[in-house]
C-alpha cells in the first residue's frame, strides 16, 4: 500500500458516473470556463494550464480529435500515475471522457508505458465495465448524439516518449523523436488531427473540478498553483510513498510528513528537476517556485552527491533520443565530465566549460530532455562543489 | 526462417495490421508482438512487416532500435529486468545485481545458454518506493533481496522448464 493521504482533492469521494452525467450536461464552454477558472495547470511536470489547452483543441478545426493520455510516467522517481491508473482507472477515463466532451473528441488514446504492461488487464476491464453501463461509446454518459472510446496502445521503453509530440510520434509508429513546436498538438497532433494531451493525474482533476467547482479547487494551493499536487516520494525517509499536499507546501513541511527531515538534499522532479539543498528548505514546491511533476527523492546526510548527479547523467545519456546534437553529444560530455570529477582528475576550468556546456544544452536542445538534462548536474554542483572536490578521506 | 514460420509469422502480422487498417499506428503492435512470440525481431521479420504494412524495411529496423523493448538480438524466454535508476540504486540494487548474475552464471546483456532467461538493466520502473524493483516479462517484484533472487528465478525454471526443449524458432 503506497498511498498515504485520503482526502483533499485527488482522493476526495467522487462518483464518477454521477459527476459525469452531470458535467455533459451543462455547455462545453461552461465546462472549459470552469477548469480555466480553476487555474488547473499541467499534472505531468510542464505546467500549462489545462482550461487553455482545451479551449485551443476545442476551437481547432478538424474532422477527427483526440484526446491522449501520457501515461508514458518515466521520470525518475515517480510513480503517482501507477497508483492512479491502478486505484483510479475509472477517473481517468471519466476524465478522459469530459476532455472530449470539451474539445469534440471522438477517439481516446491511453499511451501506457511498456514498463506498466501488467497493469493493462485492470484497465482493459474498467473500460469492458463503463462501455456495459455506457458510459463510453454511443451516446456517451447519457449525451445523445455524444460518441467516444478510449484504447490502449502500449509503449517500448523510451523515457522521451513521455514528451508529448515524441509521444505522438509513437502512436503513429514511428521513431519516438519530439517534433518541431509550433504547430503544437492541439491544432496539429494525432494523425494531424487536433489533439489534448494530458496526464493522467490531470484528467482526474479536472473531473473533480467540474464536479465541486473551480472555487472548491482555489481553497487549496497558492494564487499561481491552484489545487493540490500528487507527490512520489522516495529516497532515504521513514514513509515514503504517494502523498497529496496542496500546492506551495514547503519542502520542510514536506519532509516532515514523510519523516526525513535528516536529508541533506532533496531531488525534486526528478532526474530532469533540481536539486534543493538544506539551506533552501524553506522554499516551497509550487510552479512559481520549485516546480515538479511530483517526483520528491530523499537524499540522507551520507549520501555521496556525486554519485547521485553520475546516476541521474547515466540515465539522460541513455535516454537522449540522439536527434539533436546538444543532447547527444552534451549528455555524453557530461557524464564523462562527471567520471572525471570521480577520478579526481578533472581540471577547474574543464568543470567550468562543463557548466557551460550544460547552460547551453538548457537553451539549444530540441526537446524538454536535453533542455533539463544538465538541471542536477548544475544544481548538485552548485550545492555540493565542496563535497566533490573534496579529497575523501584516508586516502 | 522455415517456410511454414514465415507463412506463419505473416498471419500474425497481418491479423494484427488488419485491426489498423493497415496503418501505421498498427506497426508497433505488431512489432511487439514478433518480439512476445520469437524474443526477438529478425532481418527476415523487419521484411515481413515491412511488406505487410507497405513501407521500407529500413523505416521498421529504425522503429526497432530505437526502443528497448524491442531487439534484433534473440532474448531469452524470460527477460529480467532489474532497475538501476537512482531510489533503487540507494535502496542497494547493486547487491541483487550481483546475486542474479551469481545464480544465472550470466553478466547484464548475456542470455543464459538455455535460452531462458537474459539479465537487463532498466530505466526507473514506477516503483521507487519499494526497491530495489525487478520485471520478470511483464510482472514486476519489489523489495527484491539477494536471498529472493534465487526463488525468483526457480519459479520460472520449474513453471517453463519442462517445456524449454520445445522451443520453436532458429537458433
Amino acid at each position: 500500500m503506497t498511498r498515504r493521504k485520503t482526502d483533499l482533492v485527488l482522493f476526495s469521494e467522487l462518483t464518477v458516473e454521477k459527476a459525469l452525467k452531470r458535467a455533459l450536461g451543462r455547455e462545453r464552454a461552461e465546462l472549459i470556463g470552469e477548469i480555466r477558472d480553476s487555474g488547473l495547470k499541467g499534472r505531468g511536470g510542464a505546467g500549462f494550464p489545462t482550461g487553455t489547452k482545451w479551449n485551443l483543441a476545442g476551437a481547432a478545426q478538424g474532422e477527427r480529435k483526440f484526446v491522449v493520455c501520457n501515461a508514458d510516467e518515466g521520470e525518475p522517481g515517480t510513480f503517482k500515475d501507477r497508483v492512479l491508473l491502478t486505484e483510479y482507472a475509472e477517473h481517468l477515463f471519466g476524465g478522459m471522457v469530459l476532455a472530449a466532451y470539451c474539445i469534440g473528441a471522438g477517439e481516446g488514446i491511453v499511451y501506457l508505458r511498456g514498463e506498466y504492461e501488467y497493469l493493462m488487464r485492470g484497465l482493459k476491464e474498467t473500460l469492458a465495465s463503463m462501455r456495459e453501463r455506457h458510459l463510453l461509446g454511443k451516446d456517451c454518459a447519457g449525451k445523445k448524439g455524444f460518441e467516444f472510446d478510449i484504447h490502449i496502445h502500449l509503449g517500448a521503453g523510451a523515457y522521451v516518449c513521455g514528451e508529448e509530440t515524441a509521444l505522438i510520434e509513437s502512436l503513429e509508429g514511428h521513431r519516438g523523436e519530439p517534433r518541431n513546436r509550433p504547430p503544437f498538438p492541439v491544432t496539429t497532433g494525432y494523425l494531424g488531427c487536433p489533439t489534448a494531451v494530458n496526464n493522467v493525474e490531470t484528467f482526474i482533476t479536472a473531473l473533480h473540478i467540474v464536479e465541486k467547482g473551480a472555487a472548491w479547487f482555489k481553497k487549496f494551493g497558492t494564487s499561481k498553483s491552484t489545487g493540490t499536487k500528487l507527490f512520489s516520494v522516495s529516497g532515504d525517509c521513514a514513509r515514503p510513498g504517494v502523498y497529496e499536499f496542496p500546492m506551495g507546501i514547503t519542502v520542510a513541511n514536506l519532509l516532515k510528513e514523510v519523516g526525513g527531515e535528516e536529508a541533506k538534499a532533496v531531488q525534486v522532479g526528478g532526474a530532469s528537476g533540481r536539486c534543493v539543498a538544506r539551506h533552501e528548505f524553506g522554499s516551497t514546491i509550487a510552479f512559481e517556485d520549485v516546480s515538479t511533476g511530483g517526483s520528491i527523492i530523499v537524499f540522507g546526510p551520507t549520501r555521496n552527491m556525486l554519485q547521485v548527479a553520475k546516476n541521474f547523467m547515466e540515465f539522460f545519456a541513455e535516454e537522449s533520443c540522439g536527434q539533436c546534437t546538444p543532447c547527444r553529444y552534451g549528455t555524453e560530455t557530461l557524464l564523462e565530465g562527471i567520471k572525471l570529477l570521480e577520478q579526481k582528475k578533472c581540471p577547474m576550468k574543464y568543470l567550468r566549460e562543463l557548466v557551460s556546456l550544460g547552460e547551453t544544452m538548457q537553451i539549444a536542445s530540441k526537446c524538454g530532455l536535453g533542455q533539463s538534462a544538465p538541471n542536477a548536474f548544475i544544481s548538485i554542483l552548485q550545492n555540493f562543489k565542496h563535497e566533490i572536490l573534496a579529497h575523501p578521506q584516508g586516502e | 526462417m522455415l517456410a511454414s514460420e514465415k507463412d506463419q509469422l505473416r498471419h500474425e502480422v497481418t491479423t494484427i495490421a488488419k485491426r489498423y487498417e493497415f496503418h501505421r499506428s498498427g506497426l508497433m503492435p505488431a512489432l511487439q508482438h514478433v518480439q512476445r512470440a520469437y524474443h526477438h525481431i529478425s532481418p527476415e521479420a523487419m521484411q515481413e512487416v515491412a511488406d505487410i504494412f507497405q513501407i521500407h524495411p529500413a523505416e521498421v529496423h529504425g522503429v526497432v532500435s530505437f526502443y528497448s523493448f524491442l531487439s534484433t538480438g534473440r532474448k531469452g524466454r524470460f527477460i529480467i529486468r532489474l532497475c538501476q535508476t537512482i531510489s533503487c540504486e540507494m535502496a542497494d540494487k547493486k547487491a541483487v545485481a550481483v546475486q542474479l548474475e551469481n545464480d544465472l552464471g550470466i553478466k547484464f546483456g548475456e542470455t543464459t545458454p538455455d535460452g531462458m532467461f537474459t539479465l537487463e538493466y532498466t530505466n526507473c520502473l514506477g516503483m521507487c518506493d519499494q526497491g530495489p524493483a525487478m520485471l520478470v516479462n511483464d510482472e514486476v517484484y519489489t523489495k527484491v533481496t539477494p536471498e529472493a533472487v534465487a526463488d525468483i528465478i526457480e519459479t520460472y525454471v520449474k513453471k517453463f522448464g519442462a517445456h524449454v526443449t520445445h522451443e520453436g524458432g532458429e537458433k
